[in-house]
């Protein structure tokens, strides 16, 4: 508790460091990352991630010391390589584009651990550190290593704000965005070379290995809570520098512990939590919908039932034993009770001693969907030229469905026929 | 048998199995799941680890193997049930689990023994020295040749026995299904020989390399050849002599064997890309520029 | 207009396919007749690959059953051959020519069995039929699109089976190609077997056929090709698209509502 108070009233510098840089590199990552989610080439984000790490070492081996200036030049350098290499890769040969990218990630990837290693056992003194590019490590985050890094990253940051529209236009539309005349192959060189800075930048907190998380998995978590590209492109920042946050707390609490991996658990987290529980697009919300209109079309078919009923004795009215509702309707017990439960409380039906019966609600709301069952059926036969005793299975998945919109276009292109294929009355209000 | 000849038999083994089983997976366009299965089978190599407190290998074999299955179900799920895109479903699920793999070895240090540097690159090079003692005292040799010795031959009898079926799956799915061989089954049999491969592999090469060893060599291959048989052969001599060249490599260098080994497997396609015969960049535009001159 | 058929080889009752949960084929209800050369015509988008798909169990039904030989598919599959459209398998896979036909003898053989001489022998005698001898070990990715489809013409032939599916065989193959595939059609339907083709040229319809499914995300007719065939029903299928009906399909997608109710489980 007292490291977490230390931590977060910020009163020693070198936390607002870290906790600044923090922020600004998850986010910066996650917002680029949402593009190249947009355009469906996560992975090359991967492949760029592990690309960097030949260039870092190779920039050390040539200049010596660690300066963040020259590693993020080498890094640069070689996760463009790579990027140009898939895209040769894959256009000039038959071999396919996840190929390269496999192909690419793991021999540079190779290369750059072969380096390390030679490095490593070379003696150089300032090599101490270096492999914190591999699993990351935020606290080591100081003064000008910061100064470069938040540089870059308000720089990204600054490109995307004034690229955002073409940037959405090719994520989304590219031979639009080509049509409308757009610098297409310029708005794809800056994106490319923004995801390269992104990952260069974000290997100082999460590590070169788990770097594809960072560009991937907010993008991926923000894009269950909404539709519009803006929105996402915020919450993918908040819930990278959330995980960023934390990412810093847990290497100033437990500095023997990695960073990245420690980010990549709480911005996986969110990921998850939002796959299952976003509202609208997440698992369970979609199990539930679904179980929503089981329910609502088993009351209805308890609705229609019932009219029906009404319909062959002349009253509508009348009160209902279950028995008779189930003779109407083939269903079990006690989802029948439940739903009449349901239907009273709505306000469609009335129970006394055991029977129940319409108010002038449910009676209207049981004749439209036996007006739309008859009318599609109709519609069945006269447009789909569906032989008349084959309608009905059909008919009663549709009559749950059209919206008053549908009903009345129906209503108008059969021309408000009377009755059904079953010579059974069309009742309208 | 010298240290050197252990070595790079353990390489060949490991490149061989490995290779084999990535011929499917880059004819599937399945190339980064085998990324994702190769990341993902290290925390349930980790756990495997604390339960058994050894490097008992079944254990950690069956432990990986269906971890790394689970992540090919995951893959699925997060991409049919929650309608998420393939490739942020592959880089979402795996990163997840690496990350968690990471960080059980930081927690367990004491108990595990593993390290990152296993984790990133294996430990191919001590191969000689950690021998199998069976409970009599008798010394068998070393340890991961046996182990990698086996999977290998796993593989074999795998792909021999299911050569056809594979064929069919890989290249017309809708064709094989129509005839009544299931998918689904090969595909999960597939995804299931690559984590056992994986984790095999893992204690030489480590968790990422693998990956070169399963892409580059058949990739290598593909360039080469148009008959699958043939692929698969070249495939294998491919990978022994990056494991012969990387060691060397390794050794003047004083490098890690890991990734001289990837380093090599680079090189090699890179040639195969330039020059190969029928596929070469090279050669197609110099067959080009000659025709152009006719 | 649909005819249906005494003993049908094929009968489609009620099937209703979708995609998720959209409904791309609606209440199709046929029967056809053994023996003849049926061709499924219908604009873009109309269902008609569907249609074979989900005959071929490769997609499930919403709704409906499908009888082959008056059985369930699983308990017919030796007698069904089916030939997927040319582009949906990659080209460049290593593989040579005979490797892809003796495929065709892939079902019968059984798993871990490897085809025998026999199985060779019937492969060349495939190849033969459709002109392809001599490229036998050929790589398919040297093939030109013709010879593309007569491989797998002869994989399917390889099958020795009665019953063919062919999804769109005509599709982008030369007039060479074309002839020597309708010349094998027409030699099969006349030794007994059924081969329903998916086929986009109207103008050959009725010189290739003799009998035509017309549809356009639902039956239109189903019978000969003389009496059905004509410019009016042409009309229907083509004119115009059901908006009302696609429209419908999108609410059923989006409301994620079951395409056909499975709440009310039978007592």
């Amino acid at each position: 508790m007292e490291t977490f108070l230390d931590f977060f009233s910020f009163s020693d510098p070198n936390v607002r460091y870290v906790v600044l840089g923090s922020i600004l590199i998850t986010a910066s990552s996650a917002i680029v990352g949402s593009f190249t989610f947009l355009k469906k080439k996560a992975l090359v984000g991967d492949a760029v991630a592990h690309a960097v790490l030949p260039g870092v070492c190779l920039s050390f081996i040539l200049y010596g010391e660690k300066n963040p200036l020259v590693l993020i030049i080498g890094a640069f350098t070689t996760g463009w390589i790579a990027l140009t290499l898939i895209d040769f890769i894959s256009s000039k040969s038959k071999i396919k584009e996840d190929t390269a990218i496999g192909l690419i990630l793991s021999v540079f990837f190779g290369i750059g651990i072969f380096l390390l290693t030679i490095i490593q056992k070379s003696g150089n003194a300032a090599q101490s550190g270096l492999d914190q590019f591999l699993f990351g490590k935020a606290a080591s985050l100081v003064g000008s290593d910061l100064i470069t890094f938040g540089l870059v990253a308000v720089l990204l940051l600054v490109a995307v704000y004034l690229f955002f529209k073409e940037f959405t236009l090719i994520s989304f539309d590219k031979d639009f965005a080509a049509s409308v005349g757009l610098p297409i192959r310029a708005m794809e060189l800056i994106l490319t070379t923004l995801t390269v800075l992104a990952v260069v930048v974000g290997i100082q907190a999460v590590g070169v290995v788990l770097m594809a998380a960072m560009l991937i998995t907010p993008a991926a978590a923000a894009r269950f809570w909404t539709e519009k590209i803006k929105v996402m492109i915020w919450l993918a920042a908040i819930f990278g520098a959330f995980s960023g946050i934390s990412g810093a707390y847990i290497s100033y609490v437990a500095p023997s512990m990695p960073t990245g991996p420690w980010i990549v658990i709480v911005i996986s987290s969110i990921a998850f939590f939002s796959f299952f529980f976003a509202p609208g697009r997440g698992i369970i919300q979609r199990l539930l919908t679904q179980k929503r209109i089981k329910k609502h079309i088993v009351d209805e078919n308890i609705l229609k039932a019932l009219y029906q009923l009404g319909e062959e004795e002349k009253n509508f009215f009348d009160k209902r034993t279950i028995e008779t509702i189930l003779s109407k309707r083939t269903l079990r017990r006690d989802l029948l009770i439940k739903s009449l439960k349901r239907l009273k409380r709505e306000g469609y039906l009335k129970h006394s001693d055991g029977l129940w019966f319409f108010t002038t609600e449910g009676k209207n709301k049981g004749q439209r969907v036996v007006k739309l069952h008859r009318l599609w059926e109709v519609y069945l036969i006269q447009y789909l030229r569906i032989a008349p005793d084959h309608v009905h299975d059909d008919a009663d998945t549709i009559e749950h469905v059209l919206t008053p919109e549908l009903e009345a276009r129906l209503e108008k292109l059969l021309n408000y026929p009377s009755t059904d294929p079953h010579k059974s009355e069309i009742p309208y209000e | 048998m010298s240290n050197d000849l252990q070595i790079i038999l353990a390489g060949s083994f490991v490149a061989t199995a490995c290779g084999l089983l990535g011929c499917y997976l880059i004819l599937r366009k399945m190339a980064m799941v085998g990324d994702a299965i190769s990341h993902a089978v290290l925390p349930g190599i980790v756990l495997a680890f604390l339960f058994t407190g050894s490097r008992d290998s079944v254990t950690m074999v069956i432990g990986a193997g269906i971890i790394g299955v689970l992540t090919t179900f995951l893959i699925e799920f997060f991409h049919k049930k929650g309608k998420l895109q393939t490739d942020a479903s592959i880089g979402v699920t795996f990163t997840w689990l690496f990350a968690i793999g990471v960080i059980l070895i930081s927690v367990f240090a004491g108990k595990v023994d593993l390290d990152q540097d296993c984790v990133l690159y294996g430990e191919i090079a001590y191969v000689p020295i950690d021998l199998w003692i069976t409970d009599a005292g008798t010394v068998m040799g070393p340890r991961v040749l046996y182990i990698s010795g086996t999977v290998l031959l796993i593989i074999l009898v795998f792909i021999a026995t299911g050569y056809k079926e594979l064929f069919l799956t890989t290249f017309d799915p809708a064709y094989a299904t129509a005839v009544g061989i299931s998918t689904v089954l090969w595909h999960y049999l597939l995804m299931g020989a690559v984590s056992i491969t994986t984790v095999a592999s893992f204690e030489s090469v480590g968790a990422i390399l693998v990956v070169a060893l399963l892409i580059a060599p058949p990739a290598t291959a593909y360039l080469l050849t148009e008959d699958l048989f043939k692929m698969m052969v070249l495939t294998t001599i491919i990978g022994v002599l990056v494991s012969v060249s990387g060691y060397y490599l390794a050794v003047a260098t004083d490098g890690s064997i890991a990734g001289a080994m990837a380093t090599m497997a680079g090189l090699f396609f890179g040639l195969a890309f330039l020059f190969s015969p029928t596929e070469g960049y090279l050669v197609k535009k110099f067959r080009k520029e000659k025709a152009v001159m006719h | 207009m649909i005819t249906q058929v005494e003993n049908p080889i094929v009968e489609i009752h009620d099937l209703t396919v979708s995609y998720d949960k959209k409904p791309v084929l609606w209440d199709v209800d046929l029967s056809l007749p053994k023996g003849h050369l049926i061709g499924i015509i219908g604009p873009n988008g109309a269902g008609k690959s569907t249609l074979i798909k989900s005959v071929m169990g490769l997609i499930p039904n919403s709704s409906g059953y499908i009888k082959l030989f008056d059985q369930d598919l699983s308990k017919v599959r030796g007698r069904i051959s089916y030939v997927p459209q040319r582009e949906t398998v990659d080209w460049d896979f290593p593989a040579s020519v005979i490797d892809v036909v003796l495929m065709g003898r892939y079902g019968k053989l059984g798993l871990f069995k490897r085809p025998r001489k026999a199985d060779i022998e019937v492969a060349m005698d495939c190849l033969r039929k459709v002109d392809m001898e001599a490229f036998k070990d050929r790589q398919i990715s040297q093939l030109s699109g013709g010879q593309q489809q007569r491989v797998f013409l002869a994989r399917a032939l390889a099958q020795q089976a009665d019953l063919y599916f062919m999804d769109e065989p005509f599709a982008g193959v030369d007039a060479a190609t074309e002839k020597t595939i309708i010349k094998l059609l027409r030699e099969m339907t006349e030794r007994g077997n059924t081969v329903i083709v998916v086929h986009h040229d109207l103008q050959s319809v009725p010189q290739y056929f003799d009998w035509v499914i017309m549809l356009n995300m639902r039956l239109v007719a189903s019978g000969p090709t003389e009496s059905t065939f004509t410019s009016e029903i042409l009309q229907e299928t083509y004119g115009g698209k059901l908006t009302l009906l696609s429209e419908v399909g999108n609410l059923l997608k989006q409301g994620r509502f079951p395409s056909r109710e499975q709440t009310e489980v039978k007592n």
